[in-house]
């Protein structure tokens, strides 16, 4: 049986870490190689890069970092952040990271989506989707790495989520901006009804912020994984701990071994 | 050691080498047959579409290569499927150093596809070498859609179907999942592969 897989997020600023919070007020976290190598000893089960500065201001993400990650860890990851082109990809891919995310460059061009699924293969391509309530209907936002450009691409989630499978995404990320950074647990109904309209595999993001919110979205909305970056990089929940508290109650949950 | 890795034009080589550099062994990505011939151990990864690797694999020259090497060869993802005779996704014929058709996973009703994450193996050959020093209980890292049938396998795994999550015949050995990306239990696997004996 496949084990649901806790997954820290790295916000990447200029080749550094960051975290943000309702995605303002960005402060310094410290090395990648670093940060992405102390998770990967606590057991992360994939580690995910946005490099948030790269979508708003229409750069592509940096491949050196990339290829530093790669050469340091033994798990998967997945890069995010102005991948616009099977090119980009093809170079991020081939600094050793194991998936692409597109988000804002998908919005823009939606056959990315399947330009990249053709060149890799689905299993590469993640879409990561912004979606926020808007009375009663879930909707999408574009560039949400910059507040200031941020834009309404008038699409509705669940639209937009049946059209990436379509096109060939492989799997998909959900970011519910309503929840995010608030740390009162991730938007189970959102997720419950977009786990409802996904046949590939969904990431819960937004609004972790104690093990019960992990146990919740996992039991409540049947999501794949879960990702989260604050509480994990401010050390208040480890992740060995919170793996061990799920197994505990009964999620599927990859324990590592202590070394011999 | 020699060790050759193939370059089949996929996505995400480097890992390999990168895994194998981990663990102290020198590799070589490479397409050149004679490099390929003459190398202790041959890794045949490959990330993406099996017609489509077919297709490289045949551009390069290597089809012969690959089935006529004695010396220990591990596939890897994709590469554990090209081993077989066929396969379904873009109808492709493979290299047929394994007798059987490669399949799409039948998934049950709100099973994800691919199957993408952490699973664990059923050793149904549990003294082959590259069992070593493993438990049995080791999480491994997948992603996939399509998988083989199980007769040549040393260990099955589960998503949908039972599937082949380790095959072996003769010096031909490979994992569905990937060593590379699967932490302290696939670094073991890869180790055990390069261990002088195995041959």
């Amino acid at each position: 049986m496949v084990a649901v897989r806790i997954i820290p997020c790295l916000d990447v600023r200029d080749g550094r870490v960051v975290k943000g919070v309702r995605f303002r007020n960005h402060r310094e976290m410290g090395d990648i190689v670093e940060l992405a190598a102390r998770y990967r000893d606590e057991g992360a089960d994939e580690l995910v890069f946005y490099d948030i500065t790269a979508s708003p201001q229409r750069r592509s993400v940096e491949v050196t970092w990339v290829e530093k990650v790669a050469e340091a860890i033994d798990i998967p990851f997945c890069v995010a952040g102005g991948i616009r082109d099977v090119d980009t990809a093809r170079a991020v891919l081939h600094a050793g990271a194991d998936k692409v995310s597109v988000n804002s460059p998908a919005l823009e061009r939606p056959e990315l989506i399947s330009e990249l699924a053709d060149a890799f293969g689905s299993q590469c391509v993640v879409v990561g989707i912004d979606s926020i309530r808007d009375g009663s209907a879930l909707r999408v936002r574009q560039y949400t790495g910059d507040p200031d450009n941020m834009v309404d691409p008038r699409r509705d989630t669940e639209h937009w989520v049946e059209e990436v499978q379509r096109l060939g995404a492989g799997e998909i990320v959900l970011n519910c901006m309503d929840a995010d950074g608030v740390r009162t647990g991730y938007d189970l109904e959102q997720l419950g009804h977009i786990r409802r309209l996904s046949r590939v595999p969904l990431i819960a993001s937004g609004g972790a912020g104690r093990e019960q919110h992990f146990l919740d979205v996992f039991e409540q909305a049947d999501v794949d994984g879960a990702l989260a970056a604050t509480v994990f990089h401010s050390g208040q929940i480890a992740i060995p701990a919170l793996k061990r508290w799920l197994g505990e109650r009964g999620v599927v949950t990859r324990q590592e071994k202590k070394k011999q | 050691m020699t060790i050759a890795v193939i370059n089949s034009g996929g996505a995400n080589l480097g890992s390999v080498v990168h895994a194998l550099n981990r663990l102290g062994a020198e590799s070589v990505l490479t397409r050149d047959a004679v490099q390929i011939r003459a190398a202790e151990r041959v890794i045949l990864p490959g990330v993406g579409a099996a017609a489509w690797a077919m297709n490289a694999l045949r551009e390069a020259g290597l089809v012969e290569v690959i089935r006529s090497l004695n010396q220990p060869v591990l596939g890897i993802c994709l590469g554990l499927q090209l081993l077989f005779e066929r396969s379904e996704e873009g109808d492709a014929e493979c290299l047929g150093l394994i007798p059987g058709t490669v399949q799409k996973l039948a998934v049950q009703p709100g099973q994800r596809l691919p199957h993408m994450g952490w699973n664990q193996l059923n050793w149904t050959v549990p003294d082959d070498p590259l069992a070593r020093g493993l438990t049995g209980d080791e999480w491994f890292y997948f992603v996939h859609s399509y998988a083989a049938p199980t007769d040549a396998a040393v260990a099955t795994s589960e998503h949908g179907d039972r599937f082949a999550a380790i095959v072996r015949r003769g010096n031909f050995a490979a994992c569905q999942f990937h060593p590379e990306k699967s932490a302290a239990a696939g670094g073991r696997i890869l180790g055990n592969f390069l261990e002088r004996e195995i041959a």
